[in-house]
């Protein structure tokens, strides 16, 4: 039945155009060729006559820009003179530097989708993907093949225009998003001295592109999860944005190589010194990743599938690939801004720096996975209540207090291991007591009624117990 | 004497944010201005990067291209549907009035400013290194008092907005 299925149904194999074809070899061989070349120039490492291991990978780019500049000055092109400067070195870092951000990217977009589903079902008691090849580790290639494959609609009375754009457009800030992360000493494709402002103004972008996809659909359910997740946005924007602040002032600057500098200089993480700040940020990013607990914006049960209903084939696979790459980058700027970046209390002299960002952040993504696997949704109300009666006021408690340790910092002329140390004490102390006590002016009362640990039906008397608990409450 | 880099950039910059304002001009529907506001915002912003500004051009991004879309969104969404397309010109002549005394004021300053080349060590003793740090002294510093009274008035509209919205608990 199967072969006569097979035959009826054969279809015609689908024709690629040459000229996309060709297009698509050249692209990937000199993809492959100038990952080859990069291979190359590290391993073999005789840029100037010194072996550099795979730890100085930040230096041997430097190296190399050296000595682009130095063939530059023997025979200057005729692009030096147009451009005004030399631009084969402007050139090779730029390549350098985007070649590894989409490599990483893109590698770790397809890890992580199996990673994802294989850890949520261990946390909830099932196996996950394990059919397409061992252990499932082929299925993100099957997803993506299938996604490819699907056709790509349009829905009647949606604004083609506009309707083309977002899945575009979201990709940008994504992209553009990970340039000032250093991965090592030296190692950041765009270490501005803006990076933090730099940050938060390519992520809010994010929001229109969002608002556009919702809005251009022509459907209800798309245009109130735009619209959630606007509202959403605009207000859990605020919280992250002090709790950065609040970095910024005890590290005295925006550039985040200095604010790793900063932690690696004083043994200390931030996470360490600035308990509010790292838990508002966290809590806030999640908000911002459209990620359970906070995923009220394509909330399966409520509102289909939020913006993105209408999107289908390979656009949705975008959105779905900006969710994860958010996800990932969320994760990376906590281990950079809090969990210590490349450095690890001197052990970065032996280990790649980029190998122990990449332990954090997997920490960190682990952290986002375990509460997306458990923790249950927010409502709409209950979320921003949460944002603009609880987190804001909160972050600017903190704000007030990192402000006035900094200008401590700055003129008390005790070591740091005293002056530190006693900023840690005396912010533990404020988290615990404002975490706690402002929960409770704002109406949460653990100790009213109702048991006070999770307790099975049967331990209580069965049904008929269960029965009386709904009364007595 | 400028490089060819920097001067495509310019005329690249500039045609985007001039072709993005005609087309706010031009699009039927008010989304559509929007996205095109949008992208006049992010190419004025790379022309403040051209002019090493990096605080202000960021500033542009996180202001004009990030926050201010949404206020337009909310607007939007809140006025009536008869409200939403962008064809009438019911502003026209007062708002053609109002572009060419910005014009005026713009190109007058262009004209009067004289506009010294630096070169070599001069251009190198002007130099500050971070626009961020020099902005952030001049705020905190000489000009703390219009600063303060900045933050005020915000607060007051702050509190103003909740008091506006704030439901009746007597009823």
């Amino acid at each position: 039945m199967s072969s006569t299925l097979r035959q009826g149904r054969r279809r015609p194999a689908a024709k690629v155009p040459l000229p996309l074809m060709i297009v698509g070899a050249v692209f990937a061989l000199g993809f492959l060729a100038v990952n080859a070349a990069i291979g190359y120039v590290v391993i073999d490492g005789r840029l100037d006559g010194q072996w550099y291991d795979i730890r100085d990978l930040g230096i041997a780019v430097e190296e190399l820009k050296v000595q682009l500049d130095a063939i530059n000055d023997d025979q200057p092109t005729f692009l030096d003179d147009i451009v005004g400067q030399h631009w084969m070195s402007y050139a090779v870092g730029a390549l350098l530097g985007a070649i590894g951000i989409l490599s990483f990217i893109g590698g770790a977009l397809l890890a992580l989708i199996w990673i994802e589903r294989r850890l949520i079902g261990r946390m909830q008691i099932r196996r996950g993907p394990n059919r397409v090849g061992p252990y499932g580790l082929l299925q993100p290639v099957a997803d993506a093949v299938k996604l490819i494959q699907k056709e790509v609609l349009t829905p009647d009375g949606a604004d083609r225009i506009l309707f083309l754009l977002p899945p575009a457009i979201i990709f940008v800030p994504m992209m553009a998003a990970w340039g000032p992360v250093p991965w090592a000493p030296k190692m950041a494709y765009l270490d501005i001295n803006v990076g933090v402002l730099y940050l938060i103004a390519v992520s809010s972008l994010t929001t229109l592109a969002v608002f556009l996809a919702g809005w251009a659909s022509n459907n209800h359910y798309a245009l109130l999860g735009s619209m959630r997740t606007v509202a959403m946005m605009i207000s859990y924007e605020i919280p992250l944005s002090i709790a950065l602040l609040s970095v910024v002032l005890i590290t005295g600057s925006m550039q985040l190589s200095e604010i790793v500098q900063w932690q690696a200089d004083h043994n200390l993480w931030l996470a360490a010194l600035l308990p509010i700040a790292m838990l508002t940020y966290f809590f806030s990013s999640t908000a911002e990743l459209n990620r359970t607990p906070n995923d009220i914006a394509e909330a399966e049960s409520e509102i289909v599938a939020g913006f993105h209903t209408e999107y289908s084939g390979m656009k949705f696979g975008l959105f779905y690939a900006v969710e994860l790459g958010n996800a990932l980058l969320v994760a990376t700027l906590v281990a950079t801004f809090f969990l210590g970046g490349w450095s690890l209390f001197g052990l970065e002299e032996w280990i790649p720096g980029y190998l122990i960002l990449f332990a954090k952040l997997s920490a960190a993504y682990f952290v986002l996975v375990w509460l997306r696997g458990t923790l249950p949704r927010f409502r709409l109300d209950q979320l921003m209540r949460f944002a603009w009666q609880y987190l804001i006021p909160l972050s600017l408690f903190n704000l007030i207090i990192v402000a006035v340790e900094a200008s401590l910092l700055a003129r008390w002329d005790v070591p740091g291991v005293v002056s530190l140390g006693l900023f840690t004490i005396v912010n533990w102390g404020a988290a615990y007591i404002l975490f706690r006590d402002w929960a409770r002016r704002i109406g949460y009362q653990p100790d009213a009624g109702g048991p006070r640990r999770a307790e099975l039906t049967q331990q209580v008397g069965g049904l008929e117990a269960a029965h009386r608990m709904g009364t007595a409450t | 004497m400028e490089s060819l880099g920097i001067i495509v950039a310019f005329y690249l910059l500039s045609a985007i944010a001039v072709g993005g304002a005609i087309g706010v001009f031009l699009a039927s529907d008010l989304i559509r201005a929007l996205a095109f506001l949008v992208l006049s915002f992010i190419a004025t912003a790379g022309l403040f990067l051209t002019l090493s500004g990096d605080f202000i051009a960021i500033a542009q991004i996180l202001i004009y291209a990030g926050a201010i879309p949404v206020l337009i969104v909310f607007a939007v969404m809140l006025a009536p549907l008869a409200g939403r397309n962008n064809g009438n010109g019911l502003y026209l002549v007062p708002g053609l009035a109002l572009g060419a005394a910005v014009a005026v004021t713009v190109a007058f300053v262009a004209v009067d400013v004289e506009w010294n080349e630096l070169s070599g060590a001069l251009l190198a003793e002007r130099d500050f290194a971070t626009t961020a740090g020099a902005i952030g002294d001049a705020l905190v510093g000489r000009y703390v008092l219009a600063f303060e009274i900045a933050s005020v008035l915000l607060l007051a509209a702050l509190i103003g907005a909740i008091v506006l919205v704030r439901e009746d608990e007597a009823t």
